[in-house]
């Protein structure tokens, strides 16, 4: 074709994100993985130190309890609370479950998954705790 | 006749309300470079879709509006615009939600504008058709007159995806096409798994390449805007959800088990 492109393109504005909570939302998730990626370092930093003795545990905890770090951390939770609870909330819609001619309903997937959340926590919580 | 006898009512004059402000985005490329607005003030009637307010505009105050429509009923998907912001078929979104106005009427969000209202589809008509979005059969031919049974168990696989019309609303509400152009999007990938899930279908390793790029159900982060945005309930966003599960089993099966197994 030789005639020009007399298309408008709308452009795609820098404030998009805002529009709609849904894309907010979104933006956040997107977002999350990078907090995601910060407990992952922080829980090897965790066990470097513990593995190399009392001294470098004793360093860490006073390290974790700088109020920059409590501030981070606490963020970095909330971030990754968001994470898996879009990512729940996206399961019964990946998983299609059929027992039989029986659709296990949308609803029970989504319980099943935080049923396991909440009995993992608790193991873990007791292994911890204990 | 009197028009003030309520009960013999001309039926072309229905019931008016009043009337309502509609601004449409104009665009029109051998005059101007950007789009721009021009208001027009509609009879307001409860009976009246968007569509019928461009109409009246085009018949009686205008008639150099471009807009595309055909079916009135929600079933061509030809008549998709933004209105007051949300991809909408203007056929069946009705002036009076929106009294007492305006109402903004602007073309499909995320497409090239060809003129005023009408965009340029070829991007969904070429992606389309890489997702193979009709029966595959692994057979030659079907014998003369032999039939594909099916159970309603099993169409009701497929059937929500199956009424998807074309109206490329869930493309308009989608922040990932509009960032990624080359994401394939969420009709194309519910059209593919219409078919992928129909019993008679043979076609989903035919499909895969396309639908596990990328470029296909991977480029999707789930902002879930496209299953709002559908008018038929299609619910593309759960469509592509089921396919990325599908996608990464099938990877795990090639990884772990030997061809005969998969
Ligand atoms: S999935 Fe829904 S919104 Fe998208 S093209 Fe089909 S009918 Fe329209
Ligand atoms: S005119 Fe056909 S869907 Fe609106």
């Amino acid at each position: 074709m030789t005639t020009a492109d007399r298309r408008y393109h709308h452009p795609v504005s820098f404030t998009w994100w805002a529009r709609k909570p849904s894309y907010l939302l979104f933006v956040l998730r997107e977002l999350s993985s990078v907090f995601v990626a910060w407990f992952v370092v922080y829980l090897l930093l965790l066990v470097a130190a513990v593995s190399s003795g009392n001294e470098s545990y004793q360093g860490f905890l006073e390290w974790s309890s700088h109020p920059l770090m409590i501030a981070l951390n606490v963020i970095a939770f909330a971030f990754v609370l968001l994470h898996a609870v879009t990512w729940f909330g996206l399961a019964p819609k990946a998983i299609v479950l059929r027992l039989g001619s029986w659709r296990v309903p949308p609803n029970l997937i989504l319980a099943a998954h935080y049923g396991a959340w909440l009995v993992i926590s608790v193991a873990v919580a007791w292994v911890i705790l204990r | 006749m009197s028009e003030t006898d309520d009960k013999h009512a001309v039926p072309d004059m229905p019931d008016t309300t009043g009337t309502i402000t509609m601004e449409v985005a104009r665009f029109r490329p051998d005059r101007e470079s950007e789009p721009s607005w021009d208001s027009y003030d509609v009879p307001l009637r409860k009976e009246w879709a968007v569509l019928d307010g461009l109409n009246h505009i085009k018949d009686q105050l205008d008639g150099t509006l471009s807009y595309r429509w055909s079916c009135r009923m929600g079933i061509c998907g030809s008549c998709g615009m933004t209105v007051n912001g949300e991809p909408k078929l203007t056929c069946s979104t009705f002036l009076t939600d929106y009294a007492p106005g305006p109402v903004r009427v602007e073309p499909l969000a995320n497409f090239p504008v060809i003129r005023d209202l009408v965009v340029d589809i070829e991007d969904f008509m070429a992606k389309l058709p890489t997702v193979k979005p009709w029966l595959v059969s692994g057979d030659e031919e079907p014998a003369e007159d032999s039939e594909y049974r099916q159970t309603p168990a099993e169409m009701d696989d497929y059937r929500r995806y199956s009424m998807c019309i074309n109206c490329m609303l869930c493309y308009s509400a989608c922040p990932v096409y509009a960032l990624d152009p080359d994401f394939i999007g969420p009709a194309a990938i519910a059209l593919a798994q219409r078919y992928n899930l129909d019993s008679r279908d043979e076609g989903n390793e035919d499909r895969r390449d396309v639908l596990a790029s990328a470029e296909g159900v991977w480029a999707c982060t789930f902002v879930g805007e496209c299953s709002v945005a559908c008018p038929k309930d299609v619910d593309p966003a759960g469509a592509i959800q089921r396919y990325k599960l599908t996608a990464a089993t099938q990877a795990v099966k090639d990884l772990l088990l030997p061809r005969g197994a998969r």
